[in-house]
């Protein structure tokens, strides 16, 4: 019964997770950018900027150089995660690929590493006024979703040991429509509720950062608008302006 | 210029190793410090509504919408902030006043929290849980307060990890603002003289002609050699484009007399122009893409009518980030210029041309008197570039520098390149009723040209926009400096360049090999 509910709900969260944020990344997407506002320090060249974006996306190159603290955690967290992500590959691939057989060793302290970056996001967000101040409760549940998440995860082998490969079975069983025994067990109920919410409110949330950061004119553009012009749709629709002065007195 | 020993309650020096020290806190501090509002008739020649509208509620929502739609920037920016507070302590207002509003993310939450509740699920449906608030008469007034308490030097976008650009939200709501009849009396007061004389000042072309016989009598006088500074002449091969304030004001003018000397050194003919007497372009700092191609425009009409070859802007910051990054979408092609020099380009990248080649004369003694330091103009650095380098926007004024006197010395790292405090002065808030607001924002630039002075006796800071220079000869006295403590680039070119003929030209060396 339960473990119908659970692979109905994967289904849905899959489809919203991908749908709606497949949706906003075409509205970002379509969305023109009437001017030329790259940031300073702005390539010129196309390859300057993807090489910019690189920078940003594997070591956060303008956060390191605005604020270690958050940094530090981000880094941690983040890294973490996809650690971990990489790691539960393996309940979703039979036989296990060789590279994510490979980085399981590692997976317990990918954990600890990400719950680490997590907890100083927390304690930033309540300790330093500027960021209390600037946090709703949404800012605070994100950061407790994702700890609720890895806590659980830990409980599975820590607490009550959970069967993993009943769960690896049920996720094989999604993947070819079928749908299979989870087993009954509190924290890996939790573990994959809490995991769903996640996958759902990605798209409605400021989780959207991911892709967005692929789409701030700030960054993105390259730095060359006296050679190339740069005229979006609207704007060129605007009624023509005349050429020559006009005379004096008519305007 | 020794710094006055006199403090006041602006007079922060005391801590200077701890420069930059975040301030605590100070809610409500700004919160009545409300810019003058524009009178009916000049938000309607700017094409907007003159007083609120009676449904200012439902235009103002709907506007929002559309800018979303309209603007990538604005639609990302509002959707991807993840209130990392890596951006909270970078902005020089809210470094001076601590007011939290004056964060760059809590002033895009202004804005971020309305656009929430009626565009996006969350906020439709659990505005208490994302921070979304209903658009009241409150919210708006606080919008005109703090969007009028930004100077849009992008500063926080440098710091955000994802781009994310206060000054492109601040320009934003000013446009919902305006689209609703609640405009600023500075700004678009300023714009309409633009439209009707050409310049901010709204000043006539016999008026123009009449200063500028004054100063190429006052060259005359200085160098010995007629000097000439062209207005409306047909044929000539440069148009020079500079902001008004350099026929008027101090420093400015000085400014202006240097790029005369270098272009009458340099031997070409150029010309300015009465109906296109203005580089600034305030249509920027409203958010307005109608109104900042109708200003740029006149730039083209000017070409054209003249039948220049080339356009070269004079210093001005936010000037040139509407030309550099601007211009060319809103007024191009340029195709009837010469396209063998960048269109526009920079007089700094002209006289570095100059200055490199050697067809400059150049006596660097004469700034003996001086220990320089730079203040990058935030739209500059963060907005524009120069030259043919990355980073020329850095690079090109400093290099000027060196070549034209002795003793240069930059600032903390932190407050100058693409990290420059802005002069506090700047999107429009250059007003003499935000006074209170320059004078703090001011504090984090002062603060770092009193650490060169203490350590290196910087006596003067020179920069490239007129903004800047107003603001800093207002405020510099407030922190101990001379008013004449700001300098134009080109007031240093100009004491240092040595004109054939000219007076003090013959009695020193008579030999030309003094291009090092
Ligand atoms: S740095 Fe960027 S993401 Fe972080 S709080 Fe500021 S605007 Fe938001
Ligand atoms: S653009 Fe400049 S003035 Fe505006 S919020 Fe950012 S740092 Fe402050």
């Amino acid at each position: 019964m339960l473990s119908t509910l659970y692979a109905v709900l994967f289904y849905v969260a899959t489809i919203f997770l991908i749908v709606g944020t497949g949706m906003k990344v075409l509205k970002y997407a379509r969305t023109p950018a009437p001017l030329k506002i790259p940031v300073s320090p702005a390539p010129r060249t196309r390859a300057g900027v993807v090489m910019r974006m690189i920078r940003e996306v594997t070591y956060f190159h303008s956060l390191f150089r605005s604020n270690r603290w958050i940094w530090v955690f981000a880094i941690l967290f983040h890294y973490g995660m996809l650690l971990v992500l990489i790691r539960h590959l393996r309940y979703f691939t039979d036989p296990v690929w060789w590279w994510v057989a490979l980085i399981q060793p590692i997976g317990v302290l990918a954990g600890l590493a990400m719950l680490a970056g997590l907890l100083g996001l927390f304690a930033r967000r309540i300790v330093v006024q500027r960021i209390r101040y600037i946090s709703s409760p949404s800012d605070y549940l994100m950061l407790l979703l994702l700890i609720g998440i890895v806590a659980s995860g830990y409980s599975m082998s820590l607490v009550d040991r959970v069967d993993v490969l009943k769960v690896k079975n049920f996720m094989l069983g999604l993947m070819h429509f079928q749908i299979r025994e989870l087993p009954m067990q509190a924290n890996i109920l939790i573990h994959l509720g809490l995991v769903i919410t996640l996958m759902i409110v990605f798209p409605i949330s400021k989780l959207m950062h991911a892709p967005g950061l692929f789409f701030a004119p700030s960054r993105t553009q390259v730095d060359n608008a006296r050679k190339f012009r740069h005229l979006t749709a609207w704007a060129n629709q605007l009624p023509p302006l005349p050429d020559a002065i006009p005379e004096a007195g008519e305007k | 210029m020794a710094p006055l020993d006199k403090k006041d309650e602006y007079g922060p020096f005391d801590n200077v190793d701890q420069v930059f020290e975040v301030p605590k806190l100070a809610c409500g501090a700004m919160a009545d410090t409300h810019t003058f509002e524009a009178a009916p008739e000049h938000n309607e020649m700017l094409g907007f509504p003159g007083e609120l509208l009676p449904n200012w509620k439902e235009v103002a929502i709907a506007k929002m919408g559309e800018l979303a739609e309209k603007n990538r920037a604005f639609k990302v920016y509002l959707d991807t902030c993840v209130k990392c507070g890596a951006c909270t302590d970078k902005c020089h207002y809210f470094i001076g006043t601590g007011d939290p509003k004056n964060m760059p993310v809590a002033r895009q939450d202004l804005l971020r929290s309305v656009y929430r509740r009626y565009y996006t699920f969350a906020g439709k449906y659990f505005p208490k849980l994302v921070g979304a608030r209903d658009l009241t008469k409150e919210v708006l007034d606080e919008w005109y307060t703090y969007y009028h308490q930004c100077s849009q030097c992008r500063r926080c976008a440098v710091s955000c990890p994802y781009g994310i650009d206060t000054a492109e939200i601040s320009m934003a709501a000013r446009e919902i603002l305006d689209s609703v009849g609640v405009g600023q009396k500075y700004c678009n007061e300023i714009i309409g003289k633009v439209k009707v004389t050409g310049n901010n000042l709204g000043l006539n072309p016999k008026a123009l002609r009449a200063t500028l016989d004054d100063l190429e009598e006052d060259l005359l006088d200085d160098t010995g050699v007629e000097v000439r500074i062209p207005l409306d002449e047909k044929g000539a091969d440069i148009l020079l484009i500079t902001p008004s304030a350099d026929f008027f004001a101090e420093p400015h003018i000085d400014g202006l007399l240097g790029y005369a000397k270098v272009f009458h050194a340099a031997g070409v003919s150029w010309t300015l122009s009465s109906y296109a007497s203005e580089a600034a372009n305030f249509g920027m700092f409203i958010g307005s893409y109608e109104n900042m191609r109708e200003v740029s425009w006149r730039i083209r009409q000017a070409a054209k009518d003249l039948g220049v070859k080339r356009i070269i802007f004079g210093e001005c910051g936010h000037a040139w980030r509407v030309a550099y990054s601007f211009l060319n979408t809103l007024a191009g092609p340029f195709d009837f210029l010469d396209q063998n020099y960048p269109i526009p380009q920079h007089i700094l990248e002209f006289t570095l041309d100059e200055i490199e080649s050697g067809r400059l004369k150049i006596d660097k003694s004469k700034n003996d008197d001086y220990v320089m330091t730079f203040h990058d103009s935030c739209n500059v650095a963060r907005g524009s570039a120069m030259g043919r380098e990355e980073g020329g926007q850095f690079e090109v004024p400093r290099k000027v520098l060196r070549a034209v006197c002795n003793h240069y010395y930059d600032m903390d790292p932190d407050t100058i390149r693409e990290n420059t405090f802005c002069c506090g002065g700047g999107g429009g808030l250059l007003t003499d009723d935000l006074m209170d607001l320059r004078i703090k924002g001011a504090k984090p630039r002062m603060t770092a040209l009193k650490q060169v002075t203490d350590e290196h006796g910087v006596t003067h800071m020179a920069a490239i926009c007129a903004i800047c220079k107003t603001q800093f000869s207002k405020v510099m006295p407030k922190y101990g400096y001379g008013m004449d403590s700001i300098m134009s680039v080109h007031q240093l070119v100009s004491n240092a360049v040595v004109l054939d003929g000219g007076n003090e030209d013959t009695a020193e060396e008579p030999e030309t090999e003094e291009s090092k």
